[in-house]
């Protein structure tokens, strides 16, 4: 197995407080491994950090086998070529429209200046994603499921080959929910990405995991498939799964 | 100790300020440049400043005229009003009352607008999206105000002579001709150009503090309000210290 992902004893802290304390993970090729944990427990600061967003203070952190800390400008550009990251509110470009959004990054990080081709692929991914009639609004415009829809879409026209999900399903109803969970494994079978999800929602956890890992204090103190912590001796474990 | 209290955050906010003016000043020269999204900026501060920029200038011009038409007519100077408006509103009024109104307008919304992306996470997405948020966000808006307040600032000049010669003519007729000639020829070199260097300043502060506020505004809805507000009022000190030192420079070397 291939890994793409490999963080050793990672360590983030702010004004003084440890937020990642000693974070160790490895996300092989093809993989879809969910991070659970309580709100402040710095899930989201690890993702950011694999997306070059946030730079840890001590450990290690190799995305595609390069360190991230070490690459340069240029070289974030190219790392983010390659890495999609779903935001919690999905951060949609208020001031464009949904084609405006799509053609953002297609012409940035696919480098495409040619517009019948940034026409074809935001079509061919709004498509993908159920949003084919949405394509001249603008985000106000577009509903909580709506913008997650978009959000995936976004991030999904330059076909990176690692997703980072921060709470795909946040503030969605319970069906719709389960609808984004299963767009995101959709999305996963037919663009061959691998995926790192950080979520509370276990519907989508048990939808979408390969591999779950627990979080809590700043470290993994578990990891296994959602039946397996389910079953777990460990109370606190188990807790999550009520 | 107690002055460190006081001085660090002072001192911090100066070292921000630094490092975002290097960082400005780098990226405006890296290639790469948005121009589309320049443009688009052009015409959002410029463009969409027109009518309330237009509306001041005369009103200004209109009152100056005004107000000085009973102490000139009594000293028998009424044809001294068209030089001393353009001279008022060219060297000082026009220039600072353009910024301040600016500052409120451009400022603020530049500092809630950047502040608001800065909350929902859509600088990171930008970032993410292979955009230098500096480039794309910071560079066009502070380069878009540096070109057009300059412009708003002629042009609320013109509209105030306008008003100036609106107020003569409730008192006597006048021709226009005359009205324009008396109120350029008065002018000279060191009361145009020192007034069109501050009107860059003045576009530079008005776009740095507002990008600057928000660019820095901290995670929460409430952090947006903030920004805004701060940003007209240091906005506003910058205009008038820039003015104050900009007038002793001039004074320095064009009247001594």
């Amino acid at each position: 197995m291939e890994p793409l992902i490999e963080i050793q004893g990672l360590k983030k802290s702010f004004n003084g407080t440890p937020v990642l304390s000693n974070v160790n993970l490895t996300v092989n090729k093809g993989e879809n491994v969910v991070i659970l944990g309580k709100s402040g427990e710095g899930k989201s600061v690890t993702i950011k950090c694999i997306a070059g967003l946030m730079l840890q203070d001590e450990g290690s952190l190799k995305v595609f086998g390069n360190e991230v800390k070490d690459i340069d400008r240029q070289g974030l550009k190219d790392l983010r070529r390659r890495l999609g990251f779903l935001f919690q509110n999905s951060a949609l470009y208020d001031s464009m429209t949904v084609r405006e959004n799509l053609a953002f990054p297609l012409k940035r990080v696919a480098g495409i200046k040619d517009k019948k081709e940034i026409e074809r692929l935001s079509t061919e991914v709004l498509e993908a994603v159920g949003l084919q009639d949405a394509i001249d609004k603008m985000p106000s415009e577009l509903s909580g499921g709506m913008r997650k829809r978009m959000g995936l879409a976004r991030t999904l026209v330059v076909k990176p080959e690692i997703m980072l999900y921060d709470e795909p399903t946040t503030g969605l109803d319970t069906i719709t929910s389960k609808e984004i969970s299963n767009l995101i494994l959709d999305m996963q079978r037919k663009y061959d990405t691998t995926s790192v999800i950080i979520t509370h929602d276990i519907p989508c956890a048990r939808i979408t995991a390969d591999r779950v890992l627990i979080m809590s204090n700043g470290e993994y103190i578990a990891e296994g498939t959602c039946d397996e912590l389910e079953n777990s001796q460990d109370a606190f474990i188990r807790s999550f799964f009520k | 100790m107690p002055g460190k209290s006081v001085l660090s955050p002072i001192l911090i906010n100066i070292a921000d300020q630094t490092l975002f003016l290097k960082s400005f000043l780098r990226n405006t020269l890296k290639k790469g440049f948005e121009w589309e999204e320049f443009s688009h900026q052009s015409y959002v501060i410029g463009y969409r400043s027109v009518g309330i920029i237009a509306l001041t200038g005369f009103i200004l011009g209109f009152v100056l005229s005004l107000q000085s038409l009973p102490t000139m007519k009594q000293f028998g100077a009424v044809s001294f009003i068209p030089g001393m408006v353009s001279v008022s509103v060219i060297r000082e009024i026009g220039p600072v009352i353009v910024a301040l109104i600016c500052a409120g307008k451009i400022s603020s919304s530049i500092g809630a607008e950047l502040g608001s992306m800065n909350v929902t996470e859509q600088i990171d997405a930008m970032e993410v999206s292979g955009a230098n948020p500096m480039q794309y966000l910071v560079v066009t808006r502070i380069l878009a105000c540096i070109i057009m307040i300059p412009l708003l600032t002629i042009f609320a000049d013109v509209i105030a002579l306008f008003g100036g010669f609106t107020a003569t003519l409730l008192d006597s007729p006048m021709s226009p001709f005359l009205y324009f000639y008396k109120a350029t020829s008065i002018l000279e070199f060191s009361d145009i150009v020192p007034a069109f260097i501050k009107t860059i300043l003045f576009g530079f502060a008005i776009g740095f503090v507002g990008c600057f506020k928000g660019f820095n505004s901290n995670r929460g809805t409430e952090s947006v309000g903030l920004a805004a507000n701060s940003a007209v009022v240091t906005a506003s000190v910058w205009i008038i210290v820039i003015d104050a030192i900009v007038v002793q420079i001039t004074n320095m070397f064009v009247y001594s």
